[in-house]
Order: structure tokens, then sequence, then C-alpha cells
């Protein structure tokens, strides 16, 4: 079929509104961190400064304990990814393939995870793991991170396996697998988009996270940096050259991340579940 | 051999291994759950009934309704839950409808289509307090455009921030919530337009249908379903979601966008009542409940009748 | 190789039977075809034999064990899948030897029996090719290849040609059929397509509702259905089905069709006269001659041909039937020809149950 050329010009213009859009609020933080202290207010509403500079930059990947911050995301952010993933994966597999009667429960449980108010359980938790050992802690916030993000995480992979014939499995296990060698040699190297997807779902969300990380840790020792960016805040002056430097830096990985899976993610979607 | 061992195992512990299979595999999701997440949400729920201050260590006793009743007077509150209703509706929609064009943009096979969907929905990978820092920028009349925008369009006076006006300010958070959200929506959305069948639309299109009526008789009954699970998600999801207003106006001006989330969060760690700040968040709990199984019931009626 | 026995194996999912009680044995090396219209059970019975759902009560046994409680892999069988099943992500060698690597084969022992397997089906050029760069009927030998290279105690054939166009499904029906010459195993298959089973089979299962209709040979069927649901699933074109009531008439039986008109039968049969029967007649067994040649005149209504002769549609008695002629010159429409029925070609069904009824004597 040929298009109406008005049409194709009509819908490249309303792409390029979008990616715009999309993008002039992450240039005006990319605009500010390179932005001279003294420029910072005189040129604050240029759309570039008569002058740039990495000062900021330089400063907080020199002086500021960022890249310890970077450093304990990093650790919290992969282990949870890598832990949740694993733990979706395998409860993602069950909902898809075993008719069973708890089935109906467990869904609706995931469910009514996702409606809890966080805020409300930020008081009790800290009272559960403070005893543990667990605040303060980066293990804590690994602990708390891979429980949240398990819900969603399930549905997701459950919505991969949905894509997958059955008849493969049963082919395996026919051949001479029990299901978990099924599931492993035959299933799951068919669902690395999908893995692939959860994966930096996961890391973007735990990457993010900065309620918990506020109020399970206290100190730098273990601070992540959304907490970090936050004492560019607190302490005797807001540097905002600074603070917007560190959130480019801390964005990067995210939107890397993003930005190899996000194909992933839409193609898994299509095989399954959101559908039903 | 395997055969020969299999045959002597008694029936009964394989039928207990069967049965059990499914539950085995669930086990580690449902176990982190319920520790870290269903245990706290039980304790928070009984806060929720007893006198929890930080800084009066002799409380903790049992307060009954106490809470509740406080919440049936507070007009704090009250406003908080329209201002609720406010932002999740106004976000949500906003959030859908341009989703849902970005989608049906983003469907068509076109060069470069690759990049521009990835870049489309790169702020979705963006720190939700990151994006409330930069909105509020961009909406502040010395260092950030947006209010001289308004003044070369006539929209606006003087440059000023429409975050300190309380007439506007909650279209501020709401505009950064839209911008971070869009993408969620284009992508289940794109993911659903993708698994409709192609031969529909010729068929369609060889019956006589334009490009209308294709949209209507075939685009939306397909998505329909994703269109509500979606829905009801991210209502969900917005209407707990402080965090942009609490980095943007922290509830202000004078409690015009002062949300029950944020309201909770102020409660808890600014008044540090954590009793109360679990009463209302127990009936944000309940009212997110009864509207979750309104979605779901009208859903299965809709796939009923479909 | 092994024999297979089915003791009234039942399945049901929750209140809903969808498998009562089927009795089968199935000998060593026999090819059994298991043919029915869509929803008639026959899968849900090979998967119950393949470990792929359970039974819920009965007994299957393979090779003299009962196999009820073991899982697939227990149970050394080999299964086609009418998607065929192939794993993606391997080769074609590596699909074929997936089973035997599983089985820790040695290598050499396993590259024997790919380059066997391989020769055998003609696909010794693609065995390092991904099942995406395979045509349909290469996939379906590669499927056919995994299960080859076990030797198991039985093959299990879901409907494997039913995604191949008609002239593949022809040639693999050939290359089935002269597998399980050489190689002799039992093998169970699952089909719709009536023909696929007349032509493969040493028996056939024909089923409908989960009942088991008839087993025996495919040209028992043919000439003997036991009811009314076999005679019209098995031959095509399917046979034509007259309405009558059963008569008396001097110790011989005949069917009185509308109009009055009497079809003598090949004998008496047990039931009173005035019984409702339904008579059954194949296309290829109702006689038609040039006018004048005697039997009853009709109009020829529409001819189909097929090359191979016509299928000619009449209405002897104002039912409308077909009839099958290798005689050209009848085929042209409104031509006017004389119908005549052969008495021990007339199988005789009773209305009420659908049972084949048989004459006395």
């Amino acid at each position: 079929m040929r298009r109406n050329p008005v049409l194709t010009v009509l819908h490249r213009l309303a792409i390029g509104l979008y990616i715009a859009f999309a993008l002039f609020p992450l240039y005006w933080l990319l605009k500010v961190s390179v932005t001279p202290n003294d420029l910072l207010y005189s040129e604050g509403v240029r759309l570039w400064p008569s002058r740039t500079s990495f000062e900021h930059y330089a400063f907080v990947i020199a002086n500021s304990e960022f890249p310890r911050f970077f450093l304990n995301s990093f650790i919290v952010s992969g282990s949870t990814a890598v832990i949740v993933t694993i733990v979706a994966a395998v409860a993602g597999y069950a909902l898809s393939r075993f008719a069973f009667r708890g089935k109906y429960w467990i869904t609706a449980l995931m469910l009514l995870t996702q409606m809890f108010p966080l805020v409300m359980l930020i008081a009790p938790m800290f009272k559960i793991l403070s005893p543990l050992g667990l605040t303060n802690s980066l293990t804590g916030l690994i602990v708390v991170y891979t429980a949240f993000n398990v819900p969603f995480a399930t549905f997701l992979m459950q919505s991969f396996f949905d894509g997958i014939p059955r008849d493969l499995e049963e082919a395996a296990m026919i051949d001479g697998a029990t299901r978990f060698v099924a599931f492993r040699q035959i299933i799951l190297p068919l669902t690395l988009p999908g893995i692939a997807a959860t994966l930096g779902f996961v890391f973007t969300a735990a990457w993010s996270e900065l309620l918990f990380a506020l109020m399970l840790i206290s100190g730098n020792a273990a601070a992540t940096f959304p907490v970090g960016l936050l004492s560019f805040v607190s302490k005797f002056s807001v540097d905002f050259g600074q603070m917007m430097a560190a959130g480019i830096l801390a964005l990067i990985p995210a939107a890397l991340f993003f930005l190899l899976i996000q194909r992933y993610l839409v193609q898994g979607l299509t095989a399954g579940a959101v559908k039903g | 051999m395997t055969a020969f061992v299999a045959s002597r195992r008694r029936p009964f512990l394989q039928r207990l291994a069967d049965a059990s299979e499914p539950w085995l595999y669930t086990a580690p999701a449902l176990i982190l759950i319920v520790a870290v997440m269903l245990v706290p949400l039980v304790l928070g729920v009984s806060y929720a009934f007893r006198d929890i201050k930080l800084l009066n260590p002799f409380g903790g006793g049992f307060v009954g309704l106490k809470h509740f009743e406080a919440l049936a007077t507070d007009q704090a509150f009250r406003t908080a839950l329209v201002n609720t209703l406010w932002w999740t509706g106004a976000s949500v929609l906003i959030q859908f409808v341009f989703g849902l064009i970005l989608a049906l943009l983003l469907n068509q096979p076109f060069r470069g289509r690759a990049i521009a969907q990835a870049l489309c929905f790169l702020p979705w990978a963006v720190p939700s307090f990151l994006t409330g820092l930069d909105w509020a920028w961009l909406f502040n009349p010395v260092i950030g455009p947006l209010p001289h925008w308004f003044v070369a369009l006539g929209l606006m006076e003087t440059p000023q921030s429409i975050l300190s006006d309380p007439d506007l300010a909650m279209w501020g958070p709401i505009a950064a919530n839209v911008w971070w959200g869009i993408p969620f929506f284009a992508i289940t959305l794109l993911a659903a337009l993708q698994a409709i069948p192609k031969d529909l639309y010729e068929a369609a299109a060889i019956d006589g249908a334009g490009p209308i009526e294709r949209f209507r008789s075939i685009t939306l009954p397909f998505l329909a379903p994703t269109i509500a699970i979606t829905i009801l998600l991210r209502t969900v999801w917005i209407s707990n979601f402080a965090d942009l207003i609490v980095v943007m106006t922290n509830g202000g001006p004078a409690d015009r966008t002062q949300i029950v989330a944020s309201y909770i969060f102020t409660t808890a760690f600014r008044r540090l009542d954590f009793g109360y700040a679990s009463a209302i968040a127990l009936v944000l709990l309940v009212l997110l409940l009864a509207y979750s199984m309104l979605i779901v019931l009208l859903r299965q009626s809709l796939l009923k009748r479909g | 190789m092994a024999a297979i026995d089915i003791k009234s194996a039942r399945k049901a999912y929750g209140a809903v039977n969808v498998l009562h009680g089927v009795d089968l044995a199935i000998g060593d090396g026999e090819f059994v075809v298991l043919v029915g219209p869509s929803g008639c059970g026959k899968s849900t019975l090979l998967r119950m034999i393949a470990g792929l759902e359970e039974i819920t009560s009965g007994e299957i046994a393979i090779g003299g064990r009962r196999v009820n409680d073991l899982q697939p892999k227990d149970r050394d069988i080999a299964m086609v899948f009418q998607s065929y099943a192939l794993y993606p992500h391997m080769t074609v060698a590596e699909n074929m030897s997936y089973s035997l690597k599983l089985r820790r084969t040695p290598k050499e022992r396993i590259a024997a029996a790919i380059t066997a397997a391989a020769g055998k089906l003609g696909l010794d050029q693609l065995t390092e090719r991904r099942p995406k760069a395979l045509s349909g009927g290469q996939r379906q030998r590669v499927a056919m290849g995994r299960a080859i290279v076990r030797s198991p105690k039985a093959f299990l054939f879901d409907e494997p040609l039913s995604n191949l166009d008609a002239r593949l499904r022809e040639q693999m029906r050939v290359e089935i059929k002269r597998l399980h010459k050489d190689l002799g195993a039992t093998s169970i298959y699952v089909t719709h397509d009536q023909i696929e089973a007349m032509t493969l089979a040493d028996r056939i299962v024909a089923m409908n509702g989960g009942v088991v209709q008839q087993v025996g040979s495919p040209l028992d069927l043919y000439d003997r259905p036991a009811n009314l649901f076999v005679a019209g699933f098995i031959g095509s074109p399917a046979m034509n089905m007259i309405p009558a009531t059963y008569r008396l008439a001097n110790g011989t039986g005949v069917a009185e069709v509308a109009g009055g008109h009497r079809l003598p039968l090949a004998g008496s049969f047990p039931v009173p006269d005035g019984t409702a029967v339904v008579i059954g007649v194949r296309p290829e067994h109702v006689t038609v001659s040039p006018p004048g040649s005697g039997g009853l005149r009709t109009g020829v209504d529409l001819v189909e041909p097929t090359g191979f002769g016509s299928i000619l549609h009449l209405a002897p008695f104002g039912q409308p039937i077909k009839a099958f002629s290798l005689d050209r010159s009848l085929g042209r429409d409104g031509a006017a020809v004389d119908v005549t029925f052969d008495p021990a070609r007339l199988h005789v069904f009773a209305e009420a149950d659908g049972r084949r009824m048989d004459p006395a004597g």
C-alpha cells in the first residue's frame, strides 16, 4: 500500500515533536551541569550558557563521596536485578505452565502488593530489619528492593513464558528431560530477551529508589546515589551545578541499560499476558 | 535402570511431588513477599489502632478507632483526598492519551524507528526525584525557560513559577508525571498493537473500512483488555506516588498540592506520628482495593460480552 | 519395541469427561491410527500414553509395565508433534541428539546415530542448520529424525502432517509407512484425516465424543462400519445415508425409501417389519448406467469431474445422493441415467441407535 505523503510528513513531524518533548528536560539537566556557578542565575534562562565548564563533574568525581554512592548503587541495583530475575523467572514459569489450586490466590496477592501505600511499610519494616542488623546495610536494601520488585517482574516473566509454545518442553520431557531440565535447557535460553528486559526494568527501578534508601540508610557508608544526591541539598549550601552533574552521571548507567532492553520489553509483552 | 527405580516408587509420593511442584517454583517469591511486604503491612495496619509517636516513648498503647475518628473531621485529609483524585485522574488520563498516540505513531514502520523508540522511552529511566528536581527547575522563572515561553505565548502576564500559584501548582507535578509516565503506557500499548494480526486490517480494508473505522472496530477492541489492566495498575501506582510532589512542592502552596500519599509521608516523617499515618494509609489502601475490584469486575463483564 | 495395553482409561477435567473408558491392546510393532473429528479425545489419549496428561482412572502399560505414575522421560517413547516442536536455538544435529545426550550416550554412538538418521531422512546436508532456516517438509523430517535416533519402545505421532501442503503430505505419508516397514516399531498415530488413517494403519481406532466407535483393519472399517458415525467418517466422498423403513417381503428384507420405492436387501434382518432404518451406500457402489439399462431413472443434477472419474449428484427418489462413475460419458448436467443398487453393498443401520445390522443367517 502506498501511503499519503502528507500523512508521512505529519507522522515524522509528530515523532520529532515527541522526541523533543522527551529529551528537552534531559537537555536542561545537561545544560545546568556544564554552566559555571557564576553564570547559573545570570544566564539561567538561556538555552546554552556563554561559557561552559566541566568543573562540576571534576569536583563530583574527585572531591565528593559520589564515587562511593555510585558503587553502592551498582551493588544494590545489580544484585537486586539478578536475584529478582531469577526468583521471578521461576515463579513466572509456574504461573504460566501449571494449573494449580493456589494460582488464583498467588496472582491476587501479587496484585494486592501493588496497592500498598509504601510509606505505611517503612516504620514496621525498620522495626523488623533493625534487630536483624539489616538497617544501614546494603544487604537489607537488596532484600527490600527484591521483595518489592518480584511481583511485577513475575507478571512480566509470566507473559514472556506464555509466548513460548508448551510443545517445546513437552518434547524435551519426552526426549528424557525432567521438567526442571526442560526449563533450564530449552525454555530459559528462549526467554533470554525477556530476561534481559526484566533485568533492565528492575535495575532501573532499584537504581532510582529514594524513599527506602533514605529511611533505612543513615550515614554515607551505605548510601546509594539518590540519597547522596540529596546530600548536596542538605549540606551548608545547595550546589545545583554539582548536583546536576552528579545526576547526569547517575543517569548514564540506567539510561544505557534501559536503551538496550526497551526493545525486548515490547517484544516480550507482545507475546504474552498483558492482554489476558 | 532409572525405569526400574521409578517403577518401585510409591505413587503417593509421586503424586505429592507432582502437586508440590508449582509451590516449589513459587516459594522463593512468596516467601519474600510475605516476609518483606505482608508482615510489615499487618504490623502497619495494627499501628493504625495504636498510639505510635516517635517523640512519645511511652506511647504504643491501643487507642481503638481514635485515629479514624480524627480522620473523619480532618480538613487537611479531605483536601488531600480531592487533590488525589485530581492528581491521579489528570495524570493517568493524559499519560494514557499521549501513550496511545505515541504507540500508534511508533507502530508504523519507518527508517530509524529503533532509535526513535529508544529516545521516546528514555524518560522512564530517569529516577523520579531527579525528574521532580528537573521539572521544578524548568518551571522556575530564574533558571528555567518554561515561564518565559508561557509569557511569549500569551498564557502568562509576567514570568513566574506555576508551582507557587495555588490555582495552578498541581499542574507542575502532573506535567512532570506525564513526561515520566508516558513511556510505560506507550510500551505496553505498543506491545499490544504489535500482537494484532495484520490480516485483520487487510480484511477490513478490503471490506471498505477507512482508517478511523479500522481503529474503532479492530484496534480498540483488541487493546481494550491491555488498556484496562494498564490503567488499573497505573492508577494505583500514581495515587501512591508521592515522590514528585514531595520534591517539587512539598504539598504547598497552602496544601493545594497535598495528596493523600504525600500527606501520609508528611505525617509520618515530619510530624513523626506513625499511628495516624498508618490510619490514613489504611483508608487509602481500602479505597484502592475497592477501585481495583470495580475495574476487574468491569473488565470481566466486558470480556464476557466480547 | 513393546506392546501397549490400555485398560478402561478415562480422562476428566473436573466434572467434564473427555474420554470415557478406553480399552485397547496394541501389539508389538503394530501401526495403530487414532482417527476422529477434533475434540473426539484422540489427542488426549495419545498424550496420556506419552505421560503429558494424567490418567484420571484406568491403566496404561507399555511393554507389560504399568506407566500411570511414570514421568514422560521414563516411559521410553518418542513423539512427533503437529508443530514439530523443534528447539529453535539448536541445530538439526543438536535437536536430534538432545535425547541421546540426556541419556549420556557416548559421543561416537551419538554421531553414528545422527549420521544414520540424517541419511535415512535425506538431511545430510542440513545438520548444522537451525530450524528457522528449514522448509516445512525439512522440519517435519527433523522431527521424525529426533524420534528415530532413540530406537524407543514406541512412536507417537500427533497429527504430524497437518501443517504440510497436500503434495508434501502425500510424500511424507509414504515415508512414514516405509520407515515403519524398516523399523517395525510400535506406532500410534493421531489424525483427523481418514485417508491418512486408511493408508497408514494396520488397525484403525475410530473415535467420537470420547468413546471408541470401532477398532479394526482399514478395510474392515470401510467394508463393515460398526455404526453411522464410522460409516460417515471413513471414505471419500462420504457414504450416502438414506432414511428408510424396513419391510419383510417373501422372507427377505427390503428398504422402503421415500416415494414408496423398495430397495432389496441382502437378507432378512432381526428387526420387526416397519422399523426405521438408515441405508448407507458408498458413492462408488451406486451403479449408474445409460438410460434404458434398467433401474431407477433420474436426472444428473451436478457433475464434479475428478479426472479419474466423476462424482454425479443425483436424486433417484427425491433424496439427493452422490454416485461415483468411471464412465465420463454419463457425466453431463441434465443427462438422464439409470441407477441400481447391489443389495450386498447396502449397509443397514438402526435409526434408533445408529448401530450396524447384519442379515440373519
